[in-house]
């Protein structure tokens, strides 16, 4: 129990991100990486960003699902190890937004992997991507 | 020994976004690279023609959020171009002052991810930290930091105050700072310039051959940019010189794109001492009519061309974009080979990659016949008039200003 705990500790203390675009418009994937740098600073929170999935603990993805990013999404998830957690930030990346009914588009995250926490924003502001980054570890806690 | 197909990417730590480079390894030297794009295709131009001109626009912004407004301004213009609209003198001044904000913005970005694949990452953080103070000025201006939506049909939507003109000389006189202290790393640091000189060769002929555009092409010494060949918006009064280096490397785009920041800020200077008075915006028709037009801008990456055709209605008939990465994802490939394994990721981040702008090439495999044809336009037509059927939506019989539609 103890053990668990500490891991747990530890955990919300470091969660390495991975970011994936899954057919984003860049936006909120600018707006991701203006977060990590100095000015929001998101790795104060111990948020670092890593370049290999079996690395990471978030996964953050941006856009709509394409058909065609839709089995990598998959593979990139199933690559992580447990426990995972998927952040869909931007709008198109909660519901499909704008490119919604494209016919190159699958929908959002959640129409291919579970998701824990919905940034919407088109594109997402820093301050929200902060925001919802502190509410998954918050819910973490418990 | 053998030689060895790696993949690089959808998803890997030197690539920000989807796309697929097979290279193939002799040893550590890459002999051939091939490019595989699509994994960003929407099907955005076929949802243009679903919408109408004005929604069309918050479409087409999000295109790619780096060039937003190159992308809204340049449909724009097709669209003002078919209904014979002109804009207002005080209209286009302020679309050129975004643009150039937006130049600065994104010259600002890839020096960060140029410093970041190089393993510079001061560099990225010195150069993020500066881009701040540009998107607070964009967002101030227009009300968002990456897709500002300030561009309307006809004008522009906000007006910019003498305030906010005078705010904005005080930011450009801070980033002209940083430039200074930029083009001195870029021209000076021994690590930099060892680590980007001769790395992506493309010599004049071959960019010319293989069609590169923007500060790929204008780091080959070809003095081409159309803001000066073909002037839209307000550059065709506004004096500035087309940067073009001589390096034909990373190190030359990388000169290019800092010494473009220059000529960046001398420009918005001559916006705000000459801005003249007067309206925003004028009346656009709600149905534009028939007609078709092309429209040219000089994104930050490079030419970006937009193909408008209007039949008469409220909602284009066949909208076509042409990415400036599209036109460079040619020289990537030839670029990279004969290279190092290790350079591959500075020498694809050197054209300043945008696949969310490329993405957008219609083609159509018939898994049934296995063939791999691309679609005329009366077939794709009736492709799509098929798709939809097929998923419960007949306009057959619907008839919408007298034209039967389905």
């Amino acid at each position: 129990m103890v053990f668990k705990k500490l891991i747990n500790w530890a955990r919300i203390k470091s969660p390495w991100i991975i970011h994936f675009n899954t057919g984003a418009c860049n936006a909120c994937d600018i707006e991701i990486l203006a977060t990590l740098a100095p000015r929001f600073d998101l790795e104060r929170f111990g948020v670092l960003l890593k370049g290999s999935p079996r690395h990471a603990d978030v996964l953050v993805c941006s856009g709509p699902v394409t058909l065609q990013t839709k089995d990598r999404l998959i593979r990139v998830y199933e690559q992580m190890a447990e426990p995972k957690f998927v952040v869909a930030v931007g709008t198109c990346a909660c519901s499909g937004g704008v490119f919604n009914g494209c016919y190159g588009v699958k929908g959002g995250i959640d129409s291919v992997i579970p998701v824990s926490a919905y940034i919407p924003g088109c594109p997402a502001r820093p301050e929200a991507i902060i925001d919802g980054i502190v509410k998954l570890l918050k819910s973490l806690k418990q | 020994m053998g030689k060895v197909v790696i993949p690089i990417g959808p998803q890997h730590p030197a690539l920000k976004e989807p796309e697929n480079f097979v290279i193939t390894l002799d040893g550590e030297k890459v002999v051939a690279a091939a490019v595989n794009l699509g994994y960003n295709h929407r099907g955005i131009e076929k949802a243009c023609e679903q919408r109408t001109y004005l929604q069309d626009i918050y479409l087409i912004e999000r295109i790619c959020g780096i060039c937003s407004h190159a992308h809204s301004t340049a449909f724009i213009q097709a669209a003002e171009e078919i209904a014979e609209v002109e804009i207002p003198r005080r209209a286009a001044f302020i679309r050129t002052l975004i643009g150039e904000l937006e130049r600065i913005h994104s010259h600002f970005l890839w020096l960060g991810v140029a410093g970041h694949e190089v393993g510079f990452d001061t560099l990225f953080m010195y150069s993020w930290r500066d881009r701040e103070l540009v998107l607070d000025l964009v967002a101030k201006l227009t009300g968002n930091r990456v897709n500002y939506g300030i561009n309307t049909l006809g004008g522009v939507r906000r007006d910019i105050s003498p305030e906010e003109a005078a705010e904005i000389r005080k930011v450009i006189g801070a980033l002209e700072e940083r430039t200074k202290y930029y083009l001195g790393i870029a021209s000076e640091e021994t690590t930099l310039i060892s680590r980007f000189l001769n790395v992506g060769r493309l010599s004049k002929e071959d960019a010319l051959r293989l069609g590169a555009t923007g500060p790929v092409a204008r780091a080959a010494d070809i003095k081409r940019d159309v803001r000066k060949d073909d002037p839209y918006a307000a550059y065709g009064e506004i004096p500035f010189d087309v940067i073009t280096d001589t390096h034909a490397d990373v190190l030359g785009r990388t000169l290019v794109r800092v010494k473009e920041l220059m000529e960046c800020y001398k420009i918005i200077r001559y916006i705000l001492d000459n801005m003249p008075e007067g309206l925003i915006s004028v009346r656009f028709p709600r149905r534009v009519p028939e007609g078709e037009a092309f429209s040219r801008y000089e994104a930050p990456r490079g030419e970006d061309v937009h193909y408008v055709k209007s039949n008469g209605m409220d909602k284009p008939e066949r909208v076509k974009v042409r990415a400036p990465t599209m036109a460079n994802a040619a020289s990537v490939a030839h670029m990279l080979s004969g290279g190092y394994l290790a350079d591959v990721p500075i020498v694809i981040a050197a054209i300043d990659p945008c696949f969310s702008c490329t993405d957008r090439t219609i083609r159509v495999r018939d898994i049934f016949r296995g063939s791999d044809s691309v679609l005329d336009w009366p077939a794709l037509r009736d492709y799509s008039i098929r798709w939809y059927r097929e998923n419960g939506l007949d306009f057959s019989g619907i008839k919408l200003f007298g034209r039967e539609i389905g």
